[in-house]
């Protein structure tokens, strides 16, 4: 590593390595989430049969991570880089590690691990299996193949991995606190993050409003319910986000109980899951036109009905 | 001619608790699949590593070995007529085993003759037979499974590469897309390709590919080389077997090296700073002579020692942000009080229908208080056993339990010290999670153990009045694990508590304090329910020690015995079992029970012996009022009177019939038998017993 990369010049390089491997660059997806792997370019693209290779930012929040933007690695809201590609490469781990080699980290300098971390997300019927990627001790990479997203099988197998920008990025730049990092030439992230990490964790630990947020629930619900009926997919999941969302603020405020809480996962993942079966079922209606393969798509096609 | 055989399979990355497990089945189906197919060999050797499960089977035959065996046809009357001409039946036969009727030849089988050819089928060439490895390898099990790609086929993590060597011979078959070879693979990032061109040079071929595929040797490299740094820095490096067995199974080539952190981070305690190391990290940490903890830790690259100072100031660094993250709560969490903590434990549900974590702290009270009374603790412990339940769970609501889930009670007792609580108050705090699983330690001290058990049983107590029971395998709050727990402890205290006593307690606490248990009302057969499901548990231990289903019905039938007691009575029964008179004495005491049992007495009933017609109901009366005068706790002795009083009890049924058309006599006869009854019963329901 001679000079060190500014953050965006790491975003940069992914996005340019990844595009070479074939990803489409998409841009983050504009409704709040906790992870990258909730925006549609991965939730829905990851179920049905048809290809799908995209990489993008995605701002991500978590309400329950803030820390007032005093703690050096914990935040209300971090960056990942995210990449899914459907159907898993056979050599996605040595793509990964090529990756890490454009951005200047050599495995041979380092010791890099795949340690076992099965991933799972019980509120959008989401399970994974996979690792996550230690360099010299530093977890820097969820690394997932899909085998279940919003309770259908994905066939084929999606992998999915997923970069915290923030901790690949205090390696690389050897900073000890996130707010140091350089994010582009002269700008440090603190001088971007700081302030609004102050005011979310302050919103969401003590001042955002739990009764209009438990109506917002509601709400969101009633519409995402409506619109699945509808047949309109996307406006659908975008409520299911916003409940999300929503769930996660009033996590953080601690209006939450342990029962309750079992309660409004179950009612997030059952949404999460009518709309990945009616994803399924409106692009059949369109012929899965991303099936390239005519024998392929036609038996698709075919299939049950 | 012998043959080696050498199997690899190339996966990515395989969980570390999975690979030893997975290559010994991997070594058990190869060597039962050589079994089936007669094919001998002298042994097999079992190598793995992340990247890789292989097996290297030594001297294996050449061929398979010849089966040489009689088939047996039909009748010789069915087989050929009075002529001697083959029939039907005959040729069918002998052409079934690939054989003319010349063949046949016959043999009398109880007196009657029968057709027989010899059969023989040559052995094939183990070469021929290996490829059918493929089921071998595709059957394999393991906890998790995975898909990959555009394939349905599981298995533990993606297939890379088969190596399928008969001596220099390939074996040729596929799985997937993955054709057997004898090329494998070196260190993912030190090793390049290397083509093995006779399966005698596995596993040597690999180390110069910076792989040990030898798991034992490569564990042994590791403790060489951390007894080699603790030597030389004079450290006691702790190494835990199965930190050990996870790590080396993180790596293929391992390297140990020492790293550091901060002085200053010292004052954290232990147990965190163990956790974050171990648990979080795979460190070993190290000890000075007198067994303290140092700012030191050790542990294992996958690779050389090539830029070692590298991956050290990265592993330090993670480990700096996790203590430094720590160091913030200890400090941040002393700011407060104990009595703050307790105070927000009044906004945290424990569950939803049952209240908050402050009630249940509150129940826990005055229930472990009506149990210290019927133990009959003494006034200091008492005044401990309060103290503690008042503030039991105030560590939940710390920054450093917040952070570290793991270590809440042991957090709770490191606090609590802190902030001048006395040590037996301190201790109960971490000791009322005990025991954490099945075979876990138990609480040492009588207070922490009453603790426990009134807080376990709190939590049985309000699930089941909140409806939320556990079914099958349905247990999400883990109540047989807790009720399980109250049994060892009682047992582990030598305490005399039975289900009945213990819900009882409840029982009073609920009724006495009726805010407290407004949403878990105990209903009409939660008693039963409760004392049944922490009897279930003695069942279940004496299931593990072996004993008779009858035995175990016997003695855990009757919830107002002791569990102690419960134990005591099935070694009783299981001693005596074999004395002569034991199924007499087990029989005159079922009769009793029997009767009794079918007796309704009115409530007030008391015993009338003006209403004695014979003399056999005067020495049974008598003998019963000596018994009953003496209080036995000693489950032996109980049997030893049922011994004795088996006579008695055989001369009064010989003499007296009880179910006379007379109701005061009968009546006084059930009440005479009811007496008796529930003295035998202390050593459970007889009527239960198996006695041939």
């Amino acid at each position: 590593m001679s000079k060190k990369l500014a953050l965006q010049d790491i975003i940069l390089t992914l996005q340019q390595f990844w595009s070479k491997q074939g990803c489409m660059l998409m841009q983050s997806y504009d409704t709040e989430k906790g992870a990258g792997t909730m925006s549609p370019y991965t939730f829905l693209r990851a179920i049905g049969p048809e290809p799908w290779n995209a990489a993008y930012v995605e701002p991500s929040r978590r309400p329950a991570d803030g820390r007032y933007g005093e703690n050096p690695n914990r935040l209300y809201q971090h960056h990942q880089f995210q990449v899914i590609m459907k159907p898993s490469p056979s050599n996605i781990q040595e793509l990964y590690l090529d990756s890490l080699r454009a951005l200047g980290v050599d495995p041979q300098e380092h010791d890099i691990r795949f340690v076992e971390d099965n991933w799972e997300n019980p509120s959008m019927g989401c399970a994974g299996v996979g690792w996550e990627v230690w360099l010299d001790g530093m977890e820097i990479t969820q690394f997932t193949y899909f085998q279940q997203v919003g309770g259908l099988e994905v066939r084929p197998v999606a992998a999915e991995v997923t970069y915290g920008l923030e901790r690949l990025s205090s390696y690389i730049q050897d900073v000890n606190s996130v707010f140091d990092l350089e994010w582009a030439d002269g700008v440090k992230y603190g001088d971007i993050f700081g302030e609004p990490e102050y005011e979310h964790s302050k919103y969401s630990f003590e001042e955002s409003n739990q009764e209009m947020l438990l109506n917002f629930f509601d709400a969101y619900e009633e519409e995402a319910k409506k619109q699945i009926k509808n047949g309109l997919v996307h406006p659908a999941y975008d409520y299911v986000l916003k409940c999300s969302h929503t769930f996660n603020l009033l996590d953080a405020r601690g209006a939450v109980s342990v029962t309750e809480r079992a309660g409004y996962l179950a009612r997030i993942r059952n949404m999460a899951k009518d709309v990945a079966k009616a994803f399924v079922a409106e692009r059949k209606k369109l012929g899965f036109p991303l099936v390239k393969d005519e024998k392929l798509r036609r038996s698709l096609l075919k299939e049950d009905k | 001619m012998t043959h080696t055989f050498l199997v690899e399979i190339g996966l990515e990355e395989i969980p570390a608790h999975v690979v030893t497990p997975s290559a010994q089945q991997f070594t058990e189906r190869v060597s039962s699949f050589l079994k089936e197919q007669r094919l001998s060999f002298e042994s097999i050797e079992t190598f793995s590593t992340p990247r890789r499960l292989a097996i290297k089977v030594l001297n294996l035959a050449d061929q398979q070995a010849d089966i040489e065996e009689e088939a047996k046809g039909p009748a010789r009357k069915i087989a050929q007529d009075a002529e001697g001409n083959w029939s039907k039946a005959a040729i069918g036969f002998s052409r079934g085993q690939g054989m003319t009727p010349d063949d046949i030849f016959f043999k009398e089988l109880k007196s009657v003759e029968y057709a027989y050819v010899n059969k023989f089928i040559a052995g094939k060439k183990a070469f021929e037979i290996l490829s059918d490895i493929k089921t071998v390898i595709t059957a394999m099990i393991f906890p998790t499974m995975m898909r990959w790609g555009s394939n349905d086929f599981k298995f533990v993590r993606p297939l890379k590469w088969i190596i399928a060597l008969l001596d220099d011979e390939v074996v040729p078959f596929n799985i997937l897309d993955v054709r057997s070879g004898n090329i494998t693979q070196g260190h993912r990032f030190l090793g390049k390709a290397v083509t093995i061109k006779n399966a005698a040079e596995y596993p040597e071929v690999l180390i110069s590919e910076y792989v040990i595929a030898d798991s034992q040797a490569r564990k042994n490299l590791i403790v060489e080389q951390i007894k080699n740094l603790a030597t030389k820095n004079d450290w006691r490096i702790i190494v835990d077997d199965d930190l050990l067995e996870e790590v080396n199974n993180l790596v293929e080539y391992p390297t140990v090296f020492a790293g550091e952190f901060e002085q200053k981070y010292l004052e954290i305690p232990d147990e965190v700073l163990i956790t974050s190391m171990k648990d979080h990290q795979r460190f070993f940490y190290v000890q000075d002579e007198a067994g303290r903890l140092l700012p030191n830790f050790v542990s294992v690259r996958n690779g050389v020692s090539d830029n070692i100072d590298t991956v050290i100031a990265g592993n330090e660094k993670v480990l700096t942000a996790r203590l430094e993250d720590a160091a913030f709560f200890f400090h941040e969490d002393q700011k407060n009080s104990i009595a703050a903590y307790v105070e927000r434990l009044k906004k945290v549900m424990f569950h939803d229908k049952i209240g908050t974590t402050f009630e249940k702290m509150e129940r826990v009270q005055l229930l472990s208080a009506i149990l210290a009374d019927y133990l009959g603790f003494d006034e200091e412990s008492k005044s401990d056993l309060k103290r503690a339940a008042q503030i039991y769970k105030f560590d939940l609501v710390t920054g450093m339990v917040g952070e570290f889930s793991e270590l809440q009670g042991v957090m709770g007792e490191k606090y609590a010290l802190l902030m001048g609580e006395k040590p037996e108050v301190a201790t109960a705090i971490r000791e009322h999670y005990m025991p954490i699983s099945a075979e876990g330690k138990l609480p040492q001290t009588a207070v922490g153990a009453l603790l426990a058990v009134a807080d376990k049983l709190d939590s049985i107590a309000a699930f089941f009045a909140a409806g939320m029971i556990p079914t099958g395998s349905n247990d999400p709050y883990a109540l047989r694990r807790q009720a399980a727990g109250i049994a060892r402890i009682v047992m582990d205290q030598d305490w005399s508590l039975s289900a009945v006593q213990l819900f009882g307690a409840v029982s009073k606490n609920a009724a006495a304090n009726p805010k407290l248990y407004q949403k878990i009302i105990p209903a009409d057969n939660t008693a039963t329910e409760v004392t049944s499901f922490i009897v279930e548990r003695i069942k279940k231990i004496l299931e593990a020690e072996h004993y008779n289903f009858d035995v175990i019905e016997t003695v855990t039938a009757e919830t107002i015995n002791g569990f102690k007691e419960m134990i005591a009575a099935a070694k009783v029964l299981k001693v005596h079992s074999v004395d002569e008179d034991f199924k007499e004495t087990v029989e005159a005491t079922t009769r009793v029970m029997r009767l009794a049992k079918k007796a309704e007495l009115p409530a007030d009933i008391l015993l009338k012996p003006e209403l004695f017609e014979n003399d056999a109901e005067k020495i049974f009366s008598d003998k019963v009022t000596e018994v009953e005068k003496e209080n036995f706790d000693n489950v032996e002795e109980v049997f030893q009177t049922l011994r004795k009083m088996r006579v008695v009890i055989n001369n009064y049924f010989d003499e007296t019939m009880v179910m006379v058309k007379d109701m005061n006599v009968r009546n006084n006869r059930l009440q005479q038998l009811s007496l008796y009854a529930a003295f035998a019963y202390k050593l459970g329901d007889l009527t239960k017993l198996n006695v041939k």
